[in-house]
């Protein structure tokens, strides 16, 4: 009987699989080993911190983060920051512009990370870490991205360090090569190397710890919620085995009289 | 209602009289709720429940989201994102409806196989089954459009590739199409209106589930026999059944619950599995996706819709005997419904006098083809169309067809089907040598 069930929701759950799809992606991204990744995984608050340390002085210049509010870097399972500390982070790195002022003012708590748009400028980075996937296949069955995990971080992580120093003009726009880049050639030019940014805390800060830090931190900027959602998650399976079991036995026990067996319990 | 004689609802207190003489309310819960239910129902009985409990959980969830959604060009994507991030458990709520969809298509593409397999869709079921047949074309509208609303990348494109199906259709399809995007391209109308349906079908989806269990609950449950219950008597019939409450709501809730666990397991750790990346890129109309996928739960369709290119023998003969007028792209419309059209039609294609696929030889083998023909459809839905992916999809098209169109008919009149047991009493009591006593 259950074997049956279990079966079914085997086949449910291998329906499912046929369906995780690919977004290009060109070269080899590599798999790293997150903090928040596997249903147990968290952030690490220092990580994301140095994340967006290198967000602030790097990435900031060319892209935005349109859809994240100044306010949540003091939310539980992100940065959690001070509000002290992100009134100071908001009011030193960016300002906005104020109708009723007629004037730029600095950015509080209470508004967002800038939109940043424009010639030259990059795409918003809210979203990256969803908006792309590291893993494919293996022929199109998405079981990679069942062991591994979607891989939107380790794309990022991969992309910023896969800058392999070809450079071309294609109509008057600067190309520069990148094996992890779909088409191998982005408008983006490479941006961290060994020491770019200088941590408080002196982490390492080779060009490779840098890109992972940023990328973490950008994966906290598209799911904010991730620690939130997997302890919602972990509650309603446990409670959901405590009620099926009962469920179960009241069904066996229900049962037992027709199907002329005894039942104890 | 039932055609199984069972026992009736009786008012007794005198305020139960005087509201059964004015409204029988009480008594049409208790006869759908005590109908006779064949005892020997396994566990592939259970996704109805689930189902169910799909479309409350849709539209619950669904009209918490509208509170907070904007539908609009502009600010659909951000109100998600406010959704997400703002709105108090609102992360929750979102993701709950987005997998939820895809775990109303795993259960009514489980109900729908166990139909196939158990001729549940055979007389007299055939109303059950055609009404069936509409609530899942309805569920897809309903999905489609609900895809749309988020206003990713995918939500444009899917919606800008599958109202250009209709363009398709001879000298009607562009006013159609038209109508249906609100003007010559997806944009602000489109949004609205899909948002408009999108909530409205699923309260004629409601509407038409109750039609699906009045019918079957006018003709009775199938079962996995397929052996109709006795009739002759009350006494007769209880041997067969047991009332619906409680031993079928119970066993459909330990069966709901087994599903709900690994429902909440995928919602909690892995939400965007099913999805697609690009849908969290807002929508552009000038930057078109490297490819162009489908919800999972419509590759299978999808694939029969790019199967039947211009290069297919029996395109280019359909077209040259219509003049042109049925080109390849209106072809692949037509098989696409037409593989919908074909299960819809299963009740009269198939000849055989059993009714049920266990005492049915070959028809398992090619049921079990059928089953499998399905996931490689769902598969080769998602790649590209470079050979041998083209080859793939245009035999399983095929043989989605063969199986309705010639295998059904032609299996009854051949088929030397097994002997099914006298009544289901003797099927439940081969199972438990207990109960008989």
């Amino acid at each position: 009987m259950i074997k049956q069930l279990t079966a079914s929701a085997i086949v449910a759950l291998g329906l499912a699989t046929g369906a995780a799809q690919a977004a290009g992606a060109g070269g080899e991204v590599h798999d790293t080993a997150f903090s928040f990744e596997g249903p147990f995984g968290k952030y690490d608050k220092e990580q994301l911190r140095r994340g967006l340390k290198v967000y602030t002085e790097v990435c900031a210049a060319c892209h935005g983060l349109r859809y994240v509010p100044l306010r949540t870097l003091s939310d539980k399972g992100g940065p959690e920051y001070t509000e002290d500390e992100v009134r100071a982070y908001a009011a030193e790195n960016f300002t906005i512009y104020d109708p009723e002022l007629d004037d730029d003012r600095a950015r509080v708590p209470a508004d967002f990370f800038p939109t940043v748009e424009g010639e030259g400028m990059g795409p918003d980075l809210s979203l990256m870490a969803k908006a792309r996937a590291g893993f494919h296949g293996p022929a199109g069955t998405g079981i990679n991205q069942l062991v591994k995990g979607m891989g939107g971080a380790e794309y990022i992580a991969s992309f910023l360090t896969a800058f392999n120093g070809k450079e071309q003009e294609v109509a008057g726009q600067y190309l520069n090569g990148n094996d992890v880049f779909p088409g191998g050639w982005t408008s983006m030019p490479p941006q961290l190397e060994d020491g770019t940014v200088e941590y408080d805390d002196g982490h390492n800060n080779s060009a490779h710890h840098l890109a992972e830090d940023v990328a973490a931190f950008l994966m906290w900027t598209a799911e904010p919620k991730m620690m939130a959602r997997k302890q919602t998650g972990f509650i309603s399976v446990i409670m959901l085995v405590l009620l099926t079991s009962l469920l179960y036995l009241t069904n066996k026990k229900l049962w037992a009289p027709h199907k002329g067996k005894k039942f104890n319990a | 209602m039932s055609g199984i004689p069972h026992d009736h609802y009786e008012p007794k207190s005198g305020f139960e009289k005087w509201l059964h003489e004015r409204l029988p309310v009480v008594g049409l819960a208790y006869d759908t709720l005590m109908i006779p239910t064949p005892k020997n129902l396994n566990w592939w009985w259970i996704w109805g429940i689930v189902l169910a409990f799909c479309l409350v959980l849709q539209i619950v969830t669904g009209i918490i989201l509208v509170m907070h959604y904007t539908p609009h060009v502009d600010m659909a994507f951000a109100s998600v994102e406010h959704i997400m991030r703002n709105v108090n458990g609102g992360h929750m709520i979102r993701y709950i409806h987005m997998n939820g969809a895809s775990l109303f298509f795993v259960a009514v593409y489980i109900h729908i196989f166990r139909g196939l397999f158990y001729g549940s869709y055979k007389a007299p079921r055939e109303i059950t089954w055609i009404v069936g047949m509409l609530i899942y074309l309805m569920m897809m509208g309903t999905a489609f459009m609900g895809y749309v609303l988020p206003w990713g990348q995918m939500s444009f494109w899917g919606a800008t590739v599958i109202t250009g199906l209709f363009g398709a259709i001879p000298f009607i399809g562009e006013p159609i199409q038209t109508l249906l995007l609100g003007g010559p391209a997806v944009d602000n109308a489109t949004l609205n209106r899909f948002f408009s349906l999108h909530y409205l079908l699923p309260f004629v989806i409601a509407a038409l589930v109750a039609v699906h269990i009045w019918a079957f609950h006018t003709t009775g449950n199938n079962n996995p026999t397929g052996v109709e219950v006795r009739r002759g008597s009350k006494e007769e019939a209880k041997k067969d059944t047991l009332p619906f409450w409680p031993y079928f709501v119970i066993k459909d809730l330990v069966g709901l619950g087994m599903v709900l666990i690994i429902f909440f397991a995928v919602v909690g750790f892995m939400p965007n599995y099913l999805g697609h990346p690009d849908n969290y890129i807002e929508a552009n109309a000038l930057a078109t996706p490297a490819h162009i996928v489908p919800e999972w739960y419509f590759l299978p369709f999808y694939a029969i819709l790019r199967a039947f290119t211009a290069d297919v023998w029996a395109v280019q003969f359909v077209s040259f005997i219509t003049g042109g007028i049925v080109d390849a792209k209106f072809f692949g419309v037509l098989a696409m419904f037409g593989a919908i059209i074909v299960m819809a039609l299963a009740p009269w294609l198939d000849t055989s006098s059993v009714r049920s696929g266990q005492y049915r030889p070959a028809f398992k083998w090619w049921y079990r083809l059928l089953l499998i023909d399905f996931v490689v459809l769902m598969w080769v839905g998602a790649r590209d169309t470079e050979f041998p992916h083209d080859w793939i999809s245009l035999i399983g098209s095929t043989y989605w067809f063969a199986y309705f169109l010639v295998i059904l008919p032609l299996l009854g009149l051949f088929e030397k089907p097994t002997t099914p047991p006298a009544t289901i009493e003797e099927d439940f009591n081969a199972h438990y040598p207990g109960a008989a006593e």
